[in-house]
């Protein structure tokens, strides 16, 4: 049963839950948080969307395709990034050696904030999905 | 004598009693969906610990600052959050499971199954 | 009836072994316990020098320890696909 005032307060709050989650893994090598905790707090604000509305419109905003290809997009982004080292002759997941014209300690700090931001894609599509469909109504 | 011990380690005694609660919880109830938040207890029970364990007298949260020199064990703390997703799979994917015992048998009581 | 004394009885004694257990663990907060000895202090020393990243369990995660990191990302990638793969009948 969702009124007036909690559509209004969940619509106002769902942008700014997800500039928060963006903060907050973007910000994940120099402050608290991270892929994980940052990629929860964007998919809250879809699970936030669907309980003030209803599923549909969380549906409409995050559609199911969309969900699927950013889910194997983050995964698969971290995975290519292990790779990258592979191909640079190091070992997998080594960044260290990625020939980047800066310090080594410097790239790893950049693929750090890469392997971050792959996983924030993986997690906010996970989250709602997992909901959205542990929430749909299945017949019975 | 013997009760300083619990005084000094009273976070592990909690975890303990939290990993009491949600075994019981997983034994004893019928419900299959209060077995599943027993499990998340108890897996919250062994994240305590873990964290609990990480923890120094005096101690920075590990995010380096200039000056700062003693930072609890950051070790716990990532491992712990891989410990928080796995647990969110497994108990995102027992509820799916019960969701579909529901539809098989109309029933999520575990002794009228 | 029986059955819950009977887990009771289970509980208590699995509480009596955890309790003897957690009775001789290091003091809580002690510095010199054996877990701060071992690897924890060089990611504390050398995790800005060696990665840039002034948060150590970002360090920890996504680069010392990154395998297990992917692992984990596979985990839960598993288990979206089972769920979606149990419900998601609606979506084909």
């Amino acid at each position: 049963m969702t009124t007036v005032v909690i559509q209004t307060i969940g619509r106002i709050l769902v942008p700014f839950i997800q500039l928060f989650g963006l903060y907050v893994i973007i910000h994940g090598p120099v402050s608290p948080g991270g892929g994980f905790q940052g990629g929860v707090i964007v998919g809250a604000s879809m699970i936030l969307l669907a309980l003030s509305y209803d599923l549909s419109s969380a549906e409409a905003r995050a559609s199911h395709k969309v969900r699927i290809a950013m889910d194997s997009t983050g995964a698969l982004l971290f995975a290519g990034i292990g790779l990258v080292a592979l191909l640079a002759g190091g070992f997998f997941l080594e960044y260290g050696i990625i020939p980047l014209p800066m310090a080594p300690a410097e790239v790893r700090g950049i693929f750090i904030l890469l392997v971050g931001v792959a996983i924030g894609i993986h997690i906010m599509a996970l989250a709602a999905s997992l909901f959205l469909h542990l929430a749909e109504e299945h017949e019975i | 004598m013997r009760f300083e011990f619990i005084a000094v380690n009273f976070p592990y005694f909690v975890s303990v009693a939290l990993l009491l609660v949600g075994l019981y919880a997983m034994i004893v109830r019928k419900n299959l969906i209060k077995k599943i938040m027993g499990l998340n207890i108890f897996s919250t029970s062994v994240l305590f610990f873990l964290i609990a364990a990480g923890y120094k007298e005096g101690g920075a949260p590990p995010i380096r600052v200039p000056g700062i020199e003693v930072y609890v064990n950051p070790l716990p703390h990532a491992l712990v959050l891989t410990g928080i997703v796995v647990a969110l799979a497994l108990t995102t994917f027992a509820l799916a499971l019960v969701i579909k015992i529901y539809k098989e048998y109309g029933t999520i009581d575990s002794d009228k199954l | 009836m029986i059955k819950q004394v009977a887990s009771l009885i289970v509980l208590l004694g699995i509480g009596i072994i955890l309790t003897m257990a957690v009775i001789d663990m290091p003091a809580f907060g002690d510095p010199e316990a054996p877990a701060h000895r071992h690897v924890a202090p060089r990611y504390i020393a050398l995790a800005e020098e060696e990665t840039g990243v002034t948060n150590m369990v970002t360090a920890i995660l996504a680069d010392y320890r990154g395998y297990d990191t992917l692992g984990e990302l596979t985990v839960i990638f598993a288990a979206g696909a089972a769920v979606l793969s149990l419900l998601g009948s609606k979506h084909e």
